[in-house]
């Protein structure tokens, strides 16, 4: 009993309803006429599409910068990456490589920016990174209005200028990564090796960072600030780096999302981007201010899961499609009971 | 007296800087002065009092409270009910008040308790809790209306036969506040008794900061663990602080919504927060101090802006998007940087603060930066 006790209080309430939810999800589905291999198909889709940009949080919530509402501007960087990398007529797997390289380039430029900010704001993170990246998101729609494009597939038909609203990466990168080594089974059930392999090999490389040297220093910083002080750790730097990593990685995961979801979406697409990444890592395990990969892979299952699941069983018991509903009470509950749970940490 | 210019400049930058965009872009707008008179009386009467209901937790020290948007989910209770029983007029208005009022004191309780679970980050956690609210919101209005909460109109309900519809018309309440004593001066339409309900709120403010309990509030806003030791239940005033902004907000959205005569069922209060709290802003108030001078001047600035930057950006480039981006850009904008300010200020409070522990005074080791430790 008191064991139980103390797993109720590890992992908390919220995730164990999640989790039993989620079960219960995938043990009706068959009794209600809801085709579990397509679902399970899926649910892995939809990891490999949202996986690195969950694996994004990571590094500013080990440097105790928070959750990092401001994905928006790594979001958007990848977004200057596809449009560009589309503009410059890149087709196929140089396309996309083109975009990743664009994409790193902004997204290390804004993550200087951001990084700069948020040492100064120390303590008030999380608020200002929302609006930082609200901020953003519209400050961009507003050039994505003017900027200079040229190319017909991206820029509205009728001679206007400015970008179109949703653009199709059919033709360019449409899938590269979700059809590379792609496992069919039957007709429904579709593995996407090679998304799911690059979100493993990014996981891989975050995990050997957290290994090294400055890995270290920058957990130790999120953990105990004053210990790394007292330990000669230059705070702000670490913080700094985790930014600008944090950044980076958005605008790669936006990327990856694009070309399983096949569409580029600008002006306001990315306003609300960090939050379905954010409920996800939560629902893994992460805390405000620690987090491990094991959280990133059970979060992106658990909220995938539940995203795919939840409107097909609804629709075929009740006929009522709530899901909308239930995602944004269970997104943000989560995020809610992270906020106000008392952290183990240092105050 | 140069200093004191100088001052005056730097304690009104935003006001400032936002009394200048508005004077290039109304003859840019190319909007006739009439028209902005009349619709800024309008708007002044139909968002004042929901900019208000945001003044008492500033005070109390839990910064901007972005769970005003619960008060404006219970207001809107309120009114979908009236048009449901087809009560009318200012009887009908008054009832939607008096029915949103419990329902706002609850979700004030519940925001106030749980923004003291997460103190030190209480607008992150109204901000999100007015996102969680909204999803049970949307389950009561869209799935327990007309199912399980009856509804006796059926052009209320959606085709499917339970739910809200998208739009509910406020036909019997329709500005029926605003137009109770009529007043037109040189053709223009002043709601004279919304602006009085204005009036007899803010003196509300005022008086209520003078009391005991505002004093508290006041006291806690500034040092919690000073004011718990001077015997103030800290809790119990930042929840109260909390309930009287919700319930305000509630009656503010219901003067908001008759004004304007519809209400978006799933809509309409989302984004109430962020524009009242970026109106307060723009007015030059900031995270910790607001006056009903700064509500006053921020609505006319805010929606001023509001009013001509579509145009402005149609005249400019040929896009009325652009203007629609600007105007959504500034709110955003100004909400990230007063909060920047703000952490600023204090994160270098603190720093000097530490500096003058460790020997030395703050000034100086501020110029001896680096080298000090």
């Amino acid at each position: 009993m008191d064991s139980m006790k103390r797993f109720v209080a590890d992992f908390g309430l919220p995730r164990i309803i999640i989790t039993l939810y989620l079960f219960a999800l995938f043990f009706a589905a068959p009794f209600v006429g809801v085709n579990l291999p397509a679902s399970i198909s899926d649910t892995m889709i939809r990891i490999g599409m949202n996986g690195i940009m969950v694996l994004a949080l990571v590094p500013m919530i080990q440097s105790g910068c928070g959750l990092n509402f401001g994905l928006s501007l790594g979001v958007i960087a990848g977004l200057l990456g596809a449009t560009i990398s589309i503009e410059m007529g890149y087709v196929g797997a140089w396309g996309f490589v083109a975009a990743i390289l664009i994409s790193q380039a902004f997204g290390a430029v804004f993550g200087y920016g951001y990084g700069k900010l948020l040492n100064r704001v120390k303590g008030g993170e999380m608020m200002i990174a929302t609006y930082v990246g609200f901020s953003s998101v519209m400050i961009m729609s507003i050039a994505w209005l003017i900027l200079p494009f040229k190319d017909p597939t991206m820029i509205w038909g009728y001679g206007g200028t400015g970008l179109r609203t949703t653009i199709s990466v059919e033709g360019f990168w449409r899938h590269i990564l979700d059809d590379f080594l792609v496992i069919q089974i039957g007709e429904n059930f579709k593995f996407p090796t090679g998304a799911i392999l690059v979100f493993a090999a990014m996981s891989f490389l975050i995990w050997v960072f957290f290994h090294l040297k400055i890995g270290t220093a920058i957990t130790a910083v999120g953990s105990n600030p004053t210990y790394a002080r007292a330990s000669g750790i230059n705070i702000d730097r670490m913080r700094f780096v985790s930014v600008m990593m944090s950044t980076m990685l958005g605008a790669l995961g936006i990327i990856v999302f694009q070309q399983s979801f096949g569409f580029i979406q600008l002006y306001e697409g990315p306003l609300y981007m960090a939050f379905p990444a954010v409920a996800a890592i939560l629902i893994g395990g992460a805390g405000v201010n620690k987090a491990t990969l094991t959280n990133v892979f059970i979060g992106a299952a658990l909220y995938q899961g539940i995203l795919t699941m939840t409107p097909s069983i609804f629709n075929a018991v009740l006929k009522v499609d709530m899901s909308d509903v239930i995602r944004i009470i269970v997104s943000n509950g989560m995020i809610l009971y992270a906020l106000t749970r008392k952290t183990k940490v240092a105050k | 007296m140069s200093s004191r210019l100088r001052n005056f400049f730097i304690d009104n930058a935003v006001v400032i800087l936002f009394v200048v965009l508005i004077a290039i872009a109304i003859p840019v707008s190319g909007l006739p002065g009439t028209f902005l008179m009349q619709e800024i009386l309008t708007r002044l009467g139909r968002n004042t009092f929901l900019v208000i209901a945001l003044l008492l937790p500033i005070m109390a020290g839990m910064g901007l409270n972005f769970g005003m948007v619960l008060g404006a989910m219970a207001g809107q209770l309120g009114l979908i009910f009236i048009t449901d029983w087809n009560i009318v007029g200012i009887p009908g208005l008054l009832l939607a008040m008096i029915i949103s009022l419990p329902i706002s004191v609850f979700l004030g309780w519940l925001c106030g308790s749980i923004m003291n679970l997460a103190k030190g980050r209480e607008m992150v956690t109204g901000f999100i809790l007015a996102f969680f609210m909204n999803g049970l919101y949307m389950m009561v209005v869209l799935y327990a209306m007309g199912s399980l909460i009856p509804i006796m109109n059926p052009e209320l309900l959606l085709s499917r036969g339970y739910g809200i519809r998208n739009v509910v018309g406020l036909d019997g309440v329709r500005q029926s506040l605003d137009t109770l004593i009529p007043l037109k001066i040189a053709g223009l339409n002043i709601p004279v008794f919304s602006f009085l309900i204005i009036a007899a709120v803010s003196y509300f403010i005022i008086w209520f900061r003078k009391t005991k309990i505002g004093q508290d509030m006041r006291a806690a806003g500034q040092d919690r663990a000073v004011s718990g030791a001077a015997g103030i239940p800290v809790e119990q005033t930042r929840i109260l602080a909390i309930i009287i902004s919700t319930v305000l907000a509630g009656i503010g959205q219901i003067i908001f919504l008759q004004n304007l005569g519809t209400i978006n069922t799933t809509s309409s209060h989302e984004q109430i927060g962020m524009f009242s709290i970026a109106a307060l802003l723009i007015g030059g108030a900031s995270v910790t101090k607001a006056s009903i001078p700064n509500v006053i001047v921020g609505v006319i600035l805010f929606h001023l802006l509001f009013l001509v930057s579509p145009m402005a950006g149609k005249n400019l480039i040929g896009s009325g998007m652009l203007g629609e981006y600007f105007r959504q850009f500034v709110s955003y904008g100004v909400i990230a940087l007063a909060l920047v300010l703000y952490e600023w200020k204090r994160v270098t409070q603190e720093n000097d603060s530490r500096a003058t522990l460790r020997g030395g005074g703050a000034p100086a080791a501020k110029e001896a930066k680096g080298g000090a430790a």
